[in-house]
């Protein structure tokens, strides 16, 4: 809109000659009257700043107006407990016609802050803190995390040294028969079998497939104590422990020693001797083949031969199958590939009355010979 | 008080303020940091600990990538369960050659720090394949592609040198043979005492049976020396720490 002239002078209404005499301006100058719509929001601005600059007045300190008198106190009451409200002074810092009040902090609060720099002091006094030239100040309590640690595992060690040097000390026969033994390793033994094998062996010991069952009375190395305290001890084709059980089944494909038909051919018989449906003309032909190249381990019968951990072939327990079943694509695979199956030697890991609990717990699974 | 009253100076200048609080936060910063840096006893020397080998390297910088540290940390704490779960609490100087350290902080699956050797290379291989075919109750996602994925030592040297910048001693001949010594690692048919010679303990094997360098070699055989290094049956921890 252009600027107002002269030529159009405002003509004020009654009301908007109120307010320009309220506000002291001009109802009759185009540039201030409010009959301009082009003013009001200026006119506003300017009511709203008056009605700020008395408040401030009203409440500002001292220190900016000088001393008034008398002193204003600003009073409220509470709903229903009646309250001084304090006198609440100014920072004298205002912005816009903000102004910034100076509250004292909550009592509470401030008594909290003071205690805890008080507990800092002494915190730093008691506990390392302050690094000075060559190390830290060690604190007055002698406080050292690896101590405490080291303390408390021996406290442990203390509590079970009794029956735990006595579990490593007995024949490994006996541990079955002393009630109080039998029941301390089951426990230690299970909770070490949750810790350190049920990655491998499943949380209750079910296995899958490439690591054994050992819930069933079928064995690769062998289900009695004795042997099972060895397999722990020393795992089973461990590369880092030279004690270790160790056998290693030909790849009979990869190293071409047999020729895929040769391997449908033998895969077969195994198909047949555990039961499981398989052509019977190719069965045939694989009998001999696995005369040949298997029996050395597995014997003639397929039965298997703990001492080289070569599995039965003739039961229905598959260390190699698909959900606990035989599987021809897999036992093919086995065949073709060889199978490496390896279980770590926690020589080195677990003590011996851990190594002997764990032993008592698998035993006592239910395959224990 | 009339010091106080000069902090309006600094309220209404941007560039006093910044500058302020930069200071204080230099000492601030300082304070913390140096005697970190000249203290003897921040990383207390113990035997055993050496550089990883190029193909350790290799693995690691792929646990980086994957984003494991997202779910694993790599720090055993000094308290009992977990020395009794995961093995010695770690020392600082069992991350001296880390570029970043993974100790974190995030423990959705276990702690790594003490996992080599305690389970078989066939286990990881499974285990990172499909974490559900070995732990049925695992939330851990699977890696098969790693498997899948071939690698060859190009900037093996490069990647060496890199690390030599940061102030890990690796030798002018580590450099040389990073090479080398990567290939040797992973393939038993390859004469292994330069590698031996040059890091001390390193393993020797095809980690993922199958033919060929791919990123799960790297990863097992990193997995593999996790913690392996020092030899706790001969460590005496200074119990002043
Ligand atoms: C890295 C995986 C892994 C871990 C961990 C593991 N095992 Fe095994 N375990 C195996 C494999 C694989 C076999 C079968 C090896 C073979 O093919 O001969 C096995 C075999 C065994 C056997 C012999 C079974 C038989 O039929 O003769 C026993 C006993 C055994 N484990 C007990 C344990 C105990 C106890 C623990 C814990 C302290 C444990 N395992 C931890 C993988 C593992
Ligand atoms: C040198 C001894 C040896 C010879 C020879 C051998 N095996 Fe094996 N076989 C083993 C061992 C040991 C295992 C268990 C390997 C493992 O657990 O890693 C095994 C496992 C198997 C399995 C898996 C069994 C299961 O429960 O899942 C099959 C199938 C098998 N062999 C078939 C054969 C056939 C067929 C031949 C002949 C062509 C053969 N083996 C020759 C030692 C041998
Ligand atoms: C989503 C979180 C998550 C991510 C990401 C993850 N993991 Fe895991 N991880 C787990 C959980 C949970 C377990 C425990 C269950 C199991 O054994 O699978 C686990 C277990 C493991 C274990 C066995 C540890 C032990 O002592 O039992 C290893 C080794 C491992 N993860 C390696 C890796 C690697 C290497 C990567 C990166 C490529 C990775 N994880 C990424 C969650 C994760």
């Amino acid at each position: 809109m252009a600027d107002p002239t002269d030529d159009d002078k405002p003509h004020p209404t009654p009301r908007e000659q109120q307010v320009a005499d309220n506000l002291h301006v001009d109802a009759s100058d185009p540039h201030e009257s409010p009959a301009n719509p082009e003013n009001r929001i200026g006119i506003d601005r300017r009511a709203a700043d008056d009605e700020n600059r008395e408040q401030i007045l009203a409440n500002a300190p001292e220190a900016i107006i000088g001393p008034t008198t008398p002193q204003r106190t600003r009073k409220t009451t509470a709903r229903r407990v009646a309250r001084n409200v304090v006198e609440v002074k100014s920072t004298g810092h205002s912005w816009d016609g903000i102004e910034e009040y100076d509250h004292p902090l909550p009592r509470w609060w401030l008594w909290t802050f003071y205690a805890t720099i008080i507990w800092s002091v002494g915190y730093v006094l008691a506990y390392p803190a302050i690094p000075l030239i060559n190390s830290a100040t060690q604190g007055l309590l002698g406080h050292s995390v690896r101590s405490e640690v080291a303390g408390e595992i021996q406290r442990f060690e203390e509590a079970n040294a009794p029956i735990a040097t006595r579990l490593a000390s007995v024949e490994l026969e006996q541990i079955g028969q002393d009630p109080e033994l039998l029941n301390y390793a089951s426990n230690a033994g299970g909770a070490i079998f949750r810790t350190f094998c049920a990655q491998c062996h499943g949380s209750g010991a079910q296995g899958s497939s490439g690591y054994p069952n050992l819930l069933d009375n079928e064995w690769l190395w062998g289900g009695t104590m004795e042997e099972i305290h060895t397999t722990v001890l020393h795992g089973i084709r461990d590369p880092l422990d030279p004690d270790t059980r160790y056998s290693e089944m030909p790849r009979f494909g990869t190293d071409q020693m047999l020729d895929d038909q040769q391997i449908d051919q033998v895969v077969h018989h195994v198909l047949a001797i555990s039961g499981n449906p398989h052509d019977a003309a190719l069965a045939a032909e694989g009998e001999v083949i696995f005369v040949d190249n298997c029996s050395a381990c597995h014997m003639e019968d397929g039965t298997g031969d703990q001492f080289q951990g070569a599995p039965d072939l003739t039961d229905a327990v598959w260390l190699y199958g698909a959900d606990g079943q035989a599987d021809p694509a897999t036992i093919r695979r086995i065949v073709h590939d060889g199978p490496f199956g390896v279980m770590p030697s926690w020589t080195d890991r677990l003590t011996e009355s851990e190594i002997r609990a764990v032993a008592t717990y698998v035993h006592g699974l239910g395959g224990g010979e | 008080m009339a010091l106080l009253d000069h902090h309006k100076i600094i309220e209404k200048n941007a560039t006093l303020l910044l500058v302020f609080s930069f200071l204080i936060v230099t000492i601030g910063g300082l304070v913390q940091i140096t005697p970190l840096f000249y203290l003897e006893n921040t990383i207390e020397e113990v035997e055993g600990v050496r550089p990883y080998t190029p193909l350790e390297l290799t693995g690691r910088d792929i646990y980086v990538r994957e984003g494991c540290y997202t779910c694993h940390s790599q720090m055993i704490r000094p308290m009992r369960d977990e020395v009794e779960r995961y093995g010695h609490y770690s020392l600082a100087a069992e991350s001296m050659y880390d570029h970043p350290f993974q100790w974190g902080s995030k423990r959705t699956g276990p702690d790594l720090a003490r996992v080599g050797g305690r389970y078989s290379d066939e286990w990881h291989v499974d285990h990172l394949v499909n974490p559900q075919a070995v732990v049925p109750e695992s939330i851990m996602p699977g890696y098969g592609f790693l498997r899948e994925r071939m690698i060859a030592p190009t900037h093996m040297s490069s990647r060496l040198t890199a690390d030599v910048r940061v102030g890990v001693p690796y030798t002018e001949e580590m450099v040389a043979e990073a090479r080398a010594d990567f290939l040797a690692q992973a393939n038993p048919d390859l004469d292994p005492s330069g590698l031996e010679e040059r890091y001390p303990g390193a393993q020797q094997r095809n980690f993922d049976r199958q033919p060929g360098i791919s990123e799960m070699d790297a990863l097992v055989a990193y997995l593999q020396v996790l913690g392996t290094m020092v030899d706790f049956s001969t460590f005496e921890p200074d119990p002043q720490r």
